[in-house]
């Protein structure tokens, strides 16, 4: 732990939560991990094993049973499901963060209007989210946390029901959204490649009762492609990764 | 196109008239008396007979059906957001309510003329009263049943409980509110027909025993033909509402079909 708590956007120590039940159910255990300002965090890990009861708890919606937390500012949240709301337009949902957070309907949306496009979203400003594709509703959704005025972003799966190829596009996509915005962000993924591509450091965790096994930093020059999941250097990080992966089912 | 056209019309249409050609044959050729079941050409001779009066009457049945519904309405939707907030409102209302549905129109109907007379306000009432059961109920369920997720997401954005209630749980909701207000309106017309069978100045209801005690049978069929015909309007009409209102569903159900 080199970098001080100082400037780290997202602390965790000794945290744990069980859910209720007899008896209970231990989900996660004694994770601690820090996540840099600015920084590009992701979290893999096998399914179950509390990935999104961490960001739950991180976006204040669980209260931990212990440990410590601080979130620098507050997160916006984007949950596994895009959870768009199907009786607003699209421009109204891409807003609708920004506006529950403050931000003048008017502002917010001349701010959704100009990343229409980015988002890859042009001329489907009024469509109902019923009317949009899979990878639309995901990249509206992303749009939507990205409006949201928090300095942390977390992001539960975000392209997890996409296929193959879109995925790959997705992530490249996002990447370079990111590099515009540099904010603070932790993914959770199953996808090795993708935490690989996308992030800065990448914390492995255990099966359930989850708990941090390895953190890895991942010091690749960025703008990374698809091109870079074939070199040596990614190549030795990826069985680094895979190896923590499975240290953590066998424990 | 034309295929659905002739699904929808043409073919009810067809069955319809060859209904009516044999009612018309029938009643000729068994020479039944028309004060036991008048021919059709006999109820349309009436209904023309009774263009003079049956307007005023109608008109007093839609306003009653009308201004009830929208009492229906609005008490509905007051008595779901109250019970949908509170659970202690739901102990205390919820039976009331149910209590309220089990007292029988015969018996309910003539007690309010007793205590309002025999103008409007009884009929209004009856309709008011069958008619906020279902929107209410229906819209309770829907308050408290949408998406938990939805409603996190939202919570996690900063909104309060107001915001989420406007953001989520209304717009949730206004299908079950639509569903509701389809049952109420097909009663509706129903329902100040039978409170003013009881006992009325006006109204088609009112027509109705008028006729009967004169024995012509054939402007009871007017009355129920101008019934059926009204309750089916007030029910497309009430679709039509829910479409312009929820035009997110009109546009997603569209292109699957
Ligand atoms: N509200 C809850 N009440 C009780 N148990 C829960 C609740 N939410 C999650 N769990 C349990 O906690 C464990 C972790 O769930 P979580 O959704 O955090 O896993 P995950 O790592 O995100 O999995 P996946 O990769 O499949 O999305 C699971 O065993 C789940 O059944
Ligand atoms: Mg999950």
């Amino acid at each position: 732990m080199t970098a001080s708590t100082a400037e780290a956007a997202i602390a965790l120590r000794g945290l744990r939560h069980s859910f209720a039940g007899e008896p209970p159910v231990p989900v996660l255990r004694d994770m601690t991990l820090e996540v840099p300002t600015g920084a590009f965090a992701s979290i893999v890990g096998p399914s179950g094993c509390g990935k999104s009861t961490l960001l739950r708890i991180l976006a204040g919606l669980v209260t931990p049973d212990g440990g410590e937390m601080q979130v620098r500012g507050s997160a916006a949240f984007m949950p596994q499901r895009d959870l768009l709301l199907p009786w607003r337009r699209a421009e109204d949902n891409a807003i609708l963060g920004a506006v529950l957070g403050g931000v003048p309907d008017g502002e917010a949306r001349a701010r959704a209007q100009a990343l229409f496009a980015t988002f890859g979203l042009a001329g489907f400003e009024q469509a109902w989210p019923g009317q949009l594709s899979g990878g639309m509703r995901q990249r509206l959704a992303l749009l939507r946390t990205f409006l949201t005025p928090r300095e942390t972003l977390l992001l539960d799966e975000p392209f997890g029901a996409l296929d193959a190829i879109t995925r790959r596009q997705m992530q490249e996509w996002l990447q370079s959204v990111w590099l515009e915005d540099r904010r603070t962000v932790l993914l959770v993924t199953h996808d090795v490649d993708e935490a690989l591509l996308l992030s800065d450091r990448v914390f492995i965790m255990s099966t359930r009762p989850g708990t941090i096994v390895e953190s890895l930093d991942v010091s690749l020059a960025r703008p990374r492609g698809t091109r870079d999941t074939t070199t040596p250097a990614f190549t030795v990080l990826k069985a680094q990764l895979l190896d923590a992966l499975e240290r953590g089912s066998a424990a | 196109m034309s295929r659905m056209f002739f699904d929808r019309y043409a073919a009810p249409g067809a069955l319809l008239a060859l209904l009516g050609v044999a009612w018309e044959t029938c009643t000729r050729a068994f020479e039944v008396p028309p004060w036991i079941l008048p021919a059709p050409s006999q109820i349309a001779q009436a209904a023309v007979l009774s263009g003079g009066t049956l307007p005023e009457h109608l008109r007093t049945t839609l306003i009653e059906a009308g201004v009830g519904l929208a009492i229906a309405a609005s008490l509905g939707v007051a008595v779901a957001l109250l019970m949908a907030n509170s659970a202690l409102a739901r102990r205390v209302v919820y039976p009331l309510i149910v209590i309220s549905q089990n007292v029988p129109l015969i018996v309910l109907a003539p007690l309010l003329v007793i205590w309002f007379g025999f103008g409007m306000l009884p009929k209004v009432l009856v309709v008011a009263l069958v008619g906020f059961f279902p929107i209410a109920v229906g819209m309770t369920e829907a308050l408290l049943r949408a998406d938990p997720e939805l409603i996190e997401l939202v919570r996690s954005m900063g909104a309060s409980r107001m915001q989420v209630l406007r953001t989520v749980r209304l717009p949730y909701a206004l299908p079950a509110f639509f569903a509701g207000l389809r049952i109420s309106a097909s009663y509706a017309i129903f329902g100040a027909v039978i409170g003013e069978w009881v006992g009325a100045s006006s109204g088609l209801g009112l027509f109705i025993t008028r006729s009967q005690r004169a024995f012509r049978t054939d402007q009871v069929f007017v009355a129920v033909i101008v019934i059926a015909a009204l309750s089916i309007a007030l029910f497309y009409i009430v679709g039509f509402v829910a479409r312009l209102a929820m035009p997110w569903q009109a546009a997603t159900t569209e292109e699957s079909s």
